[in-house]
């Protein structure tokens, strides 16, 4: 197929970018979206122009580096899948494509469709762990039993890949889906209890501090996220911030 | 006598690692904080090492090429992890994981090594629950296995099919908690271009910012390079886009010797390739192989009417499908170990039995699973004569629970539904054993030096077995290099801060600002990929899944003029003081053009079939093995170390002799 794609040029994080037009032919529906992108970046090289620059890393949907917007969507219009995992076949022949970085106040462009996503890594830096020591000197794994349901949900929450996708979705730039993942995944598991109060406040100071905005309900988040995390986590996290700031 | 020595502590296998830590010197806190520690690589390696020796009190500096240390290629990693926990009691103990490794790894291993890497097992299950790690659990409340590749019993940990992303989840949370403390700074989006020496000890590295483009010196009293495998040197392989050799080629040049490039390991499922644009190949977690069961029709009529599309799989009936493993390997079946299941699909494709368009691709079948599980299924529920439809509802159920987003995936990729129908699998390079040799303390022929995790070459010999990876990678980070570093940063507590104003560091960022000088001015007129394509293409021709002398010679001239070509004609466009992603390309894919040419070197100079190294000329000839791969434990009992000479093909061969004092050397039988 022959494509037509608008991509957000940017040389740096200080210089104002501006939408390009560029044509792509003879795509295959099996490429995958990133590989569109490769075809296309060979071909810049190759006419002695610069290619475009774009996160990218496991090419398998796990690694969370890969992040554009794709006519109005993050990652896509597939559901349930990264920009790596998104297939040329969800696309026409002739389609006009609008790729565009994610765009937040927190997420500031360093180039091209590359953003930076510290505010993710230092919301986690403010809590996003169990203070237990690496030693190997704990107790066997299996002397607290956890329910299998608690496992699970646990699971549900840890499978967030960090890509900010929630965030781009957002008409409030929110973060709360992603820090509401990490909140849950420890408050449903007993080894994270112990330092639940302080967590959640700690986690989402930085979270305000960092500049995202907050929540209003609009889901949004959710139907966007490759992984499926659910609204629930950010109702879990609100109770636990409420208990956390009634136990003071 | 060798130029190598091993370092491995006297007296009895078992008490080695425990006799080990209780002789070695320490370093009192009050001076731990006058020591730096520059880990290279954040994966499960690096970040457990990082956040360790950051808890025991030492400053470190870790650097990543990625945004996120989160985001190291470990993460992919799906199936489990490895421990002789024994929680399922089916008779699994430390000696009998450490045997099934060195066996796994046909008896091209350091036993010490080994050893202590199935002792320290048990713990990281422990570490990890504790860090909250959220492994997959049975209706009790207790842990869950399962069996992987290679093995007769079940100690594989797992957390769905992304045991490697909540494994470095977990230590980067734990890398968090130091990070919070000021213990580690990171430096992401960095690559380490080169190491700095001084007075024969590592001192420092040289690293790129790759947003700005500076070029920047970081000093430290030892450095630990953890930057994971060169799988990449065949372009096409199941590692992340970025995954390099850089660090540890680097590293090589300046005195660490290399070990047994030429052990690579090529994973039996993953999904074929489709057309010439392909970035990269996804793997398919070997845990499928335990509910599926693999195959290609037996008459070669069917096989055309397959690719032909006037046939379905499903449309063949059960005598009319070759599960060739089951034929062949009656004891393990669907289970032997990656590198004969890998070869068997290569055999069975080679006689023309493949099933795609490409004639490279085998089934993996899971209507037989779907419909034991349901089986099952209805009989816990007490339902009665269950229709079709209901069993199979039921097994469906239980299969997507076990591996719902690895059927999901290969859907996205494939466009096709593989509860209906059965997968399409093709074996794909993986995972390398080969790696800088370190010594029992993991440290390299380089004072200070130290390398850990896939990077290194120690724990798997000729062939890694399932859920090893994990294990190994976090043995080495939390439990090994925190003592053995610390023998060794006894010494420096008089050393001080190390200056970054001296000759070497000069010389060293000057040779590194000259290469990056010549890539962005070399107005060449082919792309980095054209190169990083053909040089894949080389290596998995000639260097693949079956190796001869010939094709071995030919590789080596061909990767020598390929390498003098892409001087002469790449082009790299972009500036140096920039995020350029082709210039990070341009130099990764130079030290590959290296390595594949020592890596050829190695396979031809290595005249013997073992583990993943399968030689065409060294195959069993008769009885109940005729064309089973064929050890030659006399000759090439050994590990061989590289010594950079000026070019790759010029390097010396060291070697290291192993010893088996606990283990008799068989001929692996998966019959």
């Amino acid at each position: 197929m022959n494509l037509t794609l608008k991509i957000w040029r940017q040389k740096d994080a200080q210089s104002k970018g501006k939408m390009v037009d560029y044509k792509v032919t003879e795509i295959s529906e099996h490429m995958s979206f990133l590989e569109m992108m490769d075809v296309l970046n060979e071909q810049l090289i190759n006419s002695g122009e610069e290619p475009v620059a774009f996160d990218h890393d496991c090419r398998e949907g796990i690694c969370g580096m890969c992040s554009m917007f794709i006519n109005g969507e993050a990652h896509g219009p597939d559901r349930g899948v990264t920009t790596c995992q998104l297939h040329m076949r969800m696309f026409k022949d002739g389609d006009t494509i609008t790729i565009e970085p994610f765009r937040a106040k927190a997420f500031p462009v360093l180039k091209d469709l590359v953003v930076d996503r510290g505010a993710f890594d230092r919301i986690q830096h403010a809590g996003g762990y169990i203070s237990v020591n690496t030693s190997g000197n704990t107790q066997d794994a299996n002397a607290i039993p956890i329910s299998k349901h608690a496992a699970d949900e646990a699971m549900d929450a840890a499978t967030c890949i960090g890509c900010g996708a929630c965030v781009a979705s957002c008409k409030n730039s929110s973060a709360m889906l992603f820090v509401g993942a990490k909140v849950s995944q420890y408050a449903l598991l007993p080894q994270g209890q112990v330092e639940a109060v302080d967590r959640v406040k700690n986690m989402v100071a930085q979270m305000d501090l960092e500049g995202f905005g907050n929540c209003t309900n609009t889901g949004a988040c959710e139907v966007e996220c490759p992984k499926g995390i659910s609204l629930e986590n950010i109702a879990r996290m609100n109770r636990e911030f409420l208990a956390a700031n009634i136990k003071g | 006598m060798s130029v190598l020595d091993s370092k491995v502590p006297k007296g009895p296998l078992k008490t080695k690692w425990t006799d080990y830590k209780n002789h070695i010197d320490l370093v009192n806190p009050a001076n731990k904080r006058n020591i730096d520690v520059i880990v290279v690589g954040t994966g499960l390696a690096g970040g457990s090492a990082a956040a360790t020796l950051a808890e025991l009190g030492y400053n470190v500096k870790t650097f990543c090429y990625q945004d996120s240390p989160r985001r190291a290629h470990s993460i992919a990693a799906q199936g489990g992890i490895n421990a002789a926990k024994n929680y399922q009691g089916d008779g699994d103990s430390t000696y009998r994981l450490f045997y099934d490794t060195i066996k796994g790894g046909d008896y091209r291993s350091r036993e010490a090594n080994v050893y202590r890497l199935a002792e320290v097992s048990a713990n990281i299950i422990d570490q990890c629950v504790a860090q909250g790690v959220p492994f997959a659990r049975d209706y009790g409340g207790l842990l869950d296995n399962r069996s992987f590749g290679g093995v007769l019993v079940s100690r594989t940990f797992y957390a769905k099919g992304q045991t490697g992303q909540q494994l470095l989840l977990g230590a980067y949370s734990a890398m968090n908690r130091q990070i919070a403390r000021g213990k580690i700074t990171p430096f992401n989006r960095h690559e380490m271009l080169d190491v700095v020496k001084v007075d024969g000890k590592a001192r420092g590295i040289i690293a790129r910012n790759l947003v700005t483009g500076e070029i920047e010196r970081h000093s430290a009293h030892a450095v630990v390079i953890a930057s994971g495998g060169y799988g990449n040197v065949y372009f096409l392989s199941t590692n992340a886009m970025g995954s390099n050799a850089t660090a540890a080629w680097k590293i090589h040049k300046k005195g660490a010797f290399f070990a047994n490039p030429c052990y690579t390991q090529i994973h039996p499922t993953c999904i074929p390739r489709s057309g010439d644009y392909q970035s990269k190949l996804t793997l398919m977690s070997e845990s499928l192989r335990n509910d599926g069961r693999i195959w290609v029709p037996k008459n070669i009529e069917d096989v055309k009417a397959i690719r032909e599309g006037k046939k379905k799989p499903t449309d063949l009936s059960e005598d009319e499908r070759d599960y060739y493993l089951e034929r062949r390997y009656p004891a393990f079946g669907n289970l032997v170990p990656r590198d004969v299941a890998s070869r068997a699909a290569k055999e069975r494709c080679d006689a023309g039995y493949g099933v795609n368009a490409t004639g490279e691709a085998v089934y993996l079948d899971f209507a037989s699973a779907i419909e034991r599980y349901g089986k099952e299924q209805a009989k816990i529920h007490n339902i009665q004569n269950p229709s079709k439809q209901k069993v199979y509802d039921l097994g469906k159920a239980i299969v997507e629970a076990k591996y719902g987003n690895l059927f999901q995936m290969y859907e996205k990729i494939v466009d096709q539904d593989p509860y209906k129908t059965p997968m399409m699998i093709y074996p794909a390079v993986h995972y390398t054993m080969g790696g800088v040799w370190v010594d029992y303390n993991l440290m390299t022929t380089v004072d200070g030096l130290y390398c850990i995790g896939e990077a290194n070459f120690s724990d798997h010999g000729a062939n890694r077995l399932g859920a090893s990876a994990l294990m190994q990678g976090l043995a080495d980070g939390y439990f090994v290099l925190p003592y053995t570093i610390g023998d060794y940063l006894s010494h420096e507590i008089r050393t001080g801060k190390i200056p970054t104003n001296t000759p070497e560091f000069d010389a060293a960022e000057k040779e590194v600002k000259d290469k990056i000088d010549f890539f962005v001015n070399n107005n060449g007129k082919h792309s980095v990929d054209y190169y990083h394509k053909k040089l894949g293409n080389i290596m998995w021709e000639k260097c693949g899944m079956s190796r001869n002398a010939e094709g071995l010679k030919e590789a080596m001239a061909e990767i020598k003029a390929l390498r003098e070509d892409f001087y002469k004609n790449v082009s790299v466009p972009g500036n140096a003081n920039e995020l350029n992603a082709e210039l990070e390309k341009a130099g990764r894919v130079a030290d590959f053009l290296e390595l594949g040419e020592l890596f050829a070197k190695d396979a031809l100079v290595r005249e013997e079939s073992c583990g993943g190294h399968f030689r065409e000329e060294s195959v069993e000839l008769d009885g109940e093995q005729k064309g089973e791969a064929k050890r030659n434990d006399k000759e090439f009992a050994f590990v061989s170390a590289w010594e950079y000479k000026g070019e790759p093909g010029e390097a010396v061969l060291h070697k290291e002799e192993l010893e088996f004092n606990e283990i008799e050397l068989k001929q692996r039988s998966y019959k």
